[in-house]
């Protein structure tokens, strides 16, 4: 059973030393309190990834240094505690680089592929007190905590009090927090440090996210609806920028990938209702950042998935597949300077200004479907787009009728995405399980022909190097085998997602939820 | 988990003093430790000014009836829990009697206690009863005060033999000579005569003096309220032949 502890945050005046704390004058005559040794000082940085996984998965990462050992504190939704000494960590580091031990192997599930960051840093000065009874036996421990907060913005913070009961001495500390917790003025659970932080400099936790949740009402006008979502879009293209030009982890340039193709959707399926001339002249513009970031990002799948590639050889050995992934390191550096040359160019800049002007100086149009409607319209046609393209493929269609068929889900998708919050969210929610299907499917049969075709290239280029042994070659080719396996599969599986997509069941879903929009 | 009981037939020979500053110091020395108070005099739960008292009594933590985790306190040292003493304790043999198989109840009970402990500190109370019989089965280390009189050998060599009598499981026994009293001859020449003889009396002795008196006073093993005595270094020294032997 873990310990009781709670906190208790004091008043922004309350800040005499530990023992003159005016708080703790109501303690008296029941408890006493002490001091049980000198203060110290800490350090600490409050990690969490750039789309706050620890804080959504309700985690709270400490990297503590100063006094001590240094060591990484991982509290629980319960305020149950995993600590792990690891001395001399840089951050942003990814999980699976800090050193083995507990909370590493927590972090790995919990962080994934993403880089753990700096959301606040802070010194603070940590005395501890004892809490005695009448029988001048201590019953609770109180850490008195002052922190003052260096980043994201510099800010000192109220004193907090933490306390943590003596083994079978819960209910006088019980007490004594309840006490202190009246005598602060404080209303039920204090937030944590980590909001306290990031309060003070004006931000707080889950931020970012890279879920669209664009609130938008149905009778606004679309024009304005389609601003709001672009605008959107744009602050998370913006916003992945850093993180990609830092290079500290794949998914910043994925997110910003997936913003622009994004971008790219609004513009061809609802770009109309823009002023003239608008969509076509911005379009052509985000094509080019899209195809900028490619490279990188085919790359970066190949290098993700790779492990995974490796092990699941049969006939040849993972390490014979060594020089291929040398090669992609290669490639990807290649690939990754030519990708923030772009990002650092002038047509770059300008893209994002004039974007943004053009977006901010948008009013509604004299005339023009409101926001429901502009919904409802554009979703029908695509999906009848889906059904009809989708309908016409047999099993000797060519490949392109796929690939066809996946973009066109995609835009789907996407328009189901932005106008979400017009739609009843159950219905929304079954609409897109009935579509994910469809599209996982076709991802797979795509995804895997595209890397087989990269394969070829890549040995074609690594034969031109005369050091690459033929055993990579081979291993090789053995995956180029096994991916052509797995598209053979998808191309299976096609026949009987679509039908599921196309049955009369889910096409009254769609329905319900394009003719039920909230009006 | 080891366990470790101070016991003595007679009473008054410093079986308390040594649990307290034993348990201690095995807490400072990085272990869990466990001091189960046995005796319903209580004085290791004064020392450790912890109200002697435990919900459902000694009936309710004998029978199982009452989790014995639920009863533990935490002292005011790091790594370091009391199982404090209750007045019920008084009827402990009782309780032990109408249970199947009671020199076995008390090991029983601790098992579980493994996960949580390295070292169970068992403070008996005097005399010699079915809990003796079951602490003694119960105990790995059994760690015997002895004022070094002619009397209290013969007492050893008593329980050496009732020991040996003992069905199942035996415990090691260490005898140390406590309470020395420097102006006696007779109590200088036993305890320095002793251990050079017998392998069962440890060489560490712990003087009467009146810092170890003062605990009551202090309410604190000695180690925390004078850690550079006298009486502390003693202390230490015995653990360390403890630990040695029995760890």
């Amino acid at each position: 059973m873990p310990a009781f502890s709670q906190a208790v945050v004091l008043a922004a005046s309350d800040r005499g030393q530990p023992g003159e704390l005016g708080v703790l004058d109501t303690l008296a005559p029941r408890f006493s309190v002490h001091s049980a040794g000198r203060s110290r000082t800490v350090r600490r940085a409050w990690l969490d990834t750039f789309d706050w996984r620890l804080h959504r998965a309700g985690l709270t990462l400490e990297y503590v240094t100063g006094g001590r050992p240094a060591e990484l504190v991982l509290t629980g939704p319960a305020g149950d505690q995993v600590t792990q000494q690891a001395s001399r960590l840089t951050w942003p580091a990814l999980a699976g680089d800090l050193p083995a031990g507990p909370v590493r192997d927590r972090l790995c599930v919990a962080a994934g592929i993403r880089a753990l960051l700096p959301a606040a840093r802070a010194v603070s000065t940590v005395q501890e007190l004892r809490v005695l009874n009448e029988d001048t036996k201590t019953i609770a421990w109180l850490t008195v905590d002052r922190t003052a907060v260096s980043y994201p913005g510099a800010a000192q913070l109220p004193a907090r009090l933490q306390v943590t009961a003596v083994r079978g001495y819960q209910p006088q500390a019980e007490r004594v927090a309840q006490l202190l917790a009246d005598a602060a003025g404080q209303d039920g659970a204090a937030s944590g440090p980590l909001d306290a932080a990031l309060a003070a400099a004006g931000r707080h936790a889950e931020d970012y996210s890279n879920k669209l949740n664009i609130q938008l009402s149905p009778d606004m006008p679309g024009r304005l609806a389609l601003r709001t979502i672009l605008l959107d879009l744009l602050d998370t293209i913006q916003a992945n920028v850093p993180g990609t030009l830092r290079d500290i982890d794949t998914e910043f340039l994925h997110d910003l990938r997936v913003a622009v193709r994004r971008t790219r959707s609004a513009l061809k399926l609802a770009g109309d209702v823009l002023p003239a001339g608008l969509a076509a002249r911005f379009a052509p513009e985000f094509k080019w950042l899209g195809d900028l970031t490619t490279p990188t990002r085919d790359l970066d799948v190949y290098l993700l998935d790779y492990q995974d590639m490796a092990d699941g050889l049969v006939s040849a050995k993972p390490a014979e597949l060594a020089p291929f992934h040398d090669h992609l390191v290669g490639q990807r550096g290649i690939e990754y300077r030519r990708l923030i040359r772009g990002l650092r160019s002038a047509r770059f800049a300008r893209l994002i200004s004039d974007w943004r002007a053009a977006l901010s100086g948008l009013g509604p149009a004299r005339s023009g479907p409101r926001a429901v409607d502009l919904a409802t319209a554009r979703l029908r046609r695509a999906h009848q787009k889906v059904l009809r393209q989708g309908q016409a493929i047999s099993p000797d269609s060519p490949a392109e009728r796929l690939h066809d068929l996946r973009k066109k889900c995609k835009e789907l998708r996407y328009l189901l995405e932005f106008f979400a919050s017009l739609f009843d969210p159950q219905a929304y929610q079954r609409a897109v399980k009935d579509l994910k299907g469809l599209q996982d499917c076709l991802g797979e049969f795509q995804d895997r022909q595209v890397q087989q075709q990269e394969l070829r290239e890549f040995a074609s280029q690594m034969m031109a190097d005369r050091d690459t042994p033929a055993t990579a070659l081979l291993a090789m080719g053995e995956l180029a085998g096994q991916l052509g396996l797995r598209q053979h599969q998808a191309r299976d599986e096609f026949a009987g997602r679509f039908r599921d997509f196309a049955s009369p069941a889910s096409e009254h879903r769609f329905r319900v939820l394009t003719g039920g929009a909230s009006q | 988990m080891k366990v470790l009981a101070t016991y003595n037939i007679k009473g008054g020979v410093g079986k308390t003093a040594t649990a307290v500053n034993l348990s201690y110091l095995a807490a400072m020395d990085g272990l869990r430790v466990l001091l189960w108070d046995l005796d319903p005099q209580a004085a290791a739960s004064f020392l450790f000014r912890i109200r002697p008292r435990v919900k459902g009594g000694g009936k309710a933590l004998i029978r199982g009836s009452r989790e014995i985790d639920a009863a533990i306190k935490g002292t005011d040292f790091d790594r370091l829990d009391l199982l404090p003493a209750d007045f019920t304790y008084r009827n402990l043999d009782l309780v032990l009697g109408a249970t199947k198989k009671p020199t076995r109840r008390l090991a029983r009970l601790l098992a579980p206690l493994a996960a949580d402990y390295d070292v169970i500190f068992l403070d008996c109370p005097p005399g010699i009863s079915l809990l003796s019989e079951s602490v003694l089965q119960a105990t790995d280390g059994l760690l015997v005060p002895l004022i070094p009189t002619v009397l209290s050998l013969r007492t050893l060599d008593q329980l050496t033999e009732f020991i040996g009598g003992l069905n199942g499981k035996r415990p090691d026994v260490l005898a140390f000579f406590s309470m020395i009293d420097r102006r006696k001859r007779l109590h200088l020449d036993i305890a320095s005569q002793l251990p050079t003889e017998r392998d069962d009396v440890a060489a560490t002795a712990i003087p009467s003096l009146s810092l170890i008196e003062r605990m009551s006073l202090e309410r604190a093993p000695v180690a925390a309220f004078a850690p550079r005595s006298r009486a502390a270094e003693c202390y230490r020294q015995l653990w360390a032949e403890v630990k040695d032997r029995e760890l």
